[in-house]
């Protein structure tokens, strides 16, 4: 009468410690990779929200800054000023941006693009500037010999030799914005860095975004490495 | 004093410079802000101090031998991509809260940027200066300190301001981690209300402003004379941009 009884407690004791085996790696905050299988879904839809923030941000801060530095080139004075206001955007933390403009624009994607695109503006700014400057005036004066006009000049000869130094430029711009668009969930924005708030106790949990970050900042570095591989052919030559 | 005209703003500004009962119940803003003042300073001194007697050693005795680039581009590229919250957030996670815990964490965000300029500003010391310190006999050590050093210390102290300004930024997380920097209005607006947390973002802006400002001043104190002469046009502008297109992730 007592032998089923017992059998029965041993049965459910093993049976409750499994389960609890299963979870303990979850309730002593390891890094479990059960638990990140199983909960990967979560990741998704924060992943692409993420991407979103990131490629709008860089796409918008090289609109402007690519416009900005064309300006610049042709009237060179302008590269002082435009550095100083761009380098004060670049030196506001980006939370703070945040909630600086939170009572104009609201919470949502508008105040954490801004504030991201803003961010971007130096960095593309002054490696456009840059590559510009640094075309051989050989090749200026080569071009003007062809008859080029100004214009034809800056699209055939400056822009394509200024090619890697801007993308050097876009390639820091999308791996740092990678890592402050996380912060965007103080704007409510989501992303990334609202899935890893959410626990922000649980190991795994920062884990995995952090590693999503990484994961994405490295790809889109290296979506970027290969167009300049194939818009600037002649590096090519030159290395091999 | 009353700025009410200014709306929001206004409240912001008078939250920021009187002190009065937040929502909370409790005293906030005003000179209430000092305390988390200090500890915001405290946190971001600490950090860049021992990042920095980490880093700078390092940086410019592999600038100094030619070595270890791969480690500092690898140093540079993974502070880069790493969010500053997945390592805040980490270290609480995995060591709890506590000053010494989010100091850690700031700390390895503040070494990147202060290893990558130690190098480079070396590694960009003109060789003719080196060689002819070598012909006139100076060991290496001697090279390093009297030579490639002093030239250096305008980008050295570069990476020093950089990882100055960002870690003022990301102290500002510091509350999340259990610090109670000036990012507690921020992170936590139920106790200081809007106003609150508009008026640390002002103070939080301003104060990585006059580091930026303040420490850009040191840096051209800093400046050899001999460099301020030759060039100066040219290398005022094109240094900071050098390290980071060399460094530039290679496949």
């Amino acid at each position: 009468m007592s032998a089923p009884t017992i059998l029965a407690q041993a049965d459910s004791g093993f049976f409750r410690d499994r389960s609890s085996n299963g979870d303990s790696c979850v309730a002593n905050n390891g890094f479990c990779p059960d638990w990140i299988v199983h909960h990967l879904d979560r990741y998704v839809s924060p992943f692409w929200q993420h991407l979103f923030l990131v490629v709008v941000s860089v796409g918008l801060g090289f609109a402007i800054a690519f416009v900005l530095a064309l300006v610049a080139h042709r009237r060179h004075r302008l590269v002082g000023p435009v550095t100083q206001v761009t380098g004060i955007l670049y030196t506001i933390p980006s939370l703070a941006f945040f909630f600086l403009l939170l009572p104009i624009t609201g919470r949502g994607n508008k105040t954490a693009i801004i504030a991201l695109t803003a961010y971007t503006l130096l960095i593309l700014f002054r490696n456009t500037v840059d590559g510009l400057d640094g075309v051989p005036e050989e090749a200026r004066d080569a071009g003007r010999g062809m008859g080029l006009t100004d214009r034809q000049l800056l699209w055939r000869v400056e822009l394509p030799l200024a090619l890697p130094t801007i993308i050097a430029g876009l390639r820091i711009a999308a791996t740092t914005t990678v890592g402050l668009a996380a912060l965007a969930t103080f704007a409510g924005a989501g992303g990334l860095g609202d899935q890893m708030a959410s626990q922000k106790e649980f190991i795994s949990n920062i884990a995995v975004g952090g590693a999503l970050c990484v994961l994405m900042a490295v790809a889109l570095d290296a979506i970027l490495l290969g167009a300049q591989r194939l818009l600037t052919p002649w590096t090519r030559v030159r290395a091999a | 004093m009353t700025l009410a005209f200014l709306g929001g703003l206004g409240d912001a500004l008078q939250f920021i410079v009187t002190k009065s009962e937040g929502p909370g119940g409790a005293q906030v803003g005003g000179s209430q802000l000092l305390p988390l003042l200090r500890e915001h300073l405290l946190l971001t001194v600490v950090s860049v101090g021992i990042a920095a007697a980490i880093a700078l050693p390092l940086g410019l005795w592999l600038g100094h031998s030619r070595r270890g680039s791969f480690l500092v581009i690898t140093v540079t590229n993974a502070g880069r991509a790493i969010p500053s919250i997945g390592v805040v957030f980490l270290f609480f996670a995995a060591l709890g809260a506590g000053f010494f815990n989010i100091t850690l964490a700031l700390v390895l965000l503040a070494i990147p940027p202060i290893l990558l300029n130690a190098y480079t500003g070396v590694r960009a010391v003109d060789p003719e200066a080196v060689d002819a310190a070598r012909g006139m006999g100076l060991t290496g050590a001697q090279i390093l300190r009297r030579v490639e050093l002093p030239l250096s210390l305008p980008l050295v102290f570069g990476g020093v301001k950089t990882s100055t300004v960002n870690v003022l930024a990301t102290a500002t997380l510091g509350p999340a981690a259990g610090v109670v920097t000036l990012g507690d209005p921020i992170i936590n607006p139920s106790s200081y209300g809007d106003a609150g947390r508009l008026g640390a973002a002002i103070v939080v802006a301003a104060l990585a402003i006059t580091a930026e400002v303040g420490l850009s001043a040191v840096q051209r104190k800093l400046t050899p004379e001999g460099l301020k002469l030759t060039g100066q046009a040219t290398s005022r502008r094109r240094l900071p941009s050098i390290p980071k297109r060399r460094i530039a992730p290679t496949p």
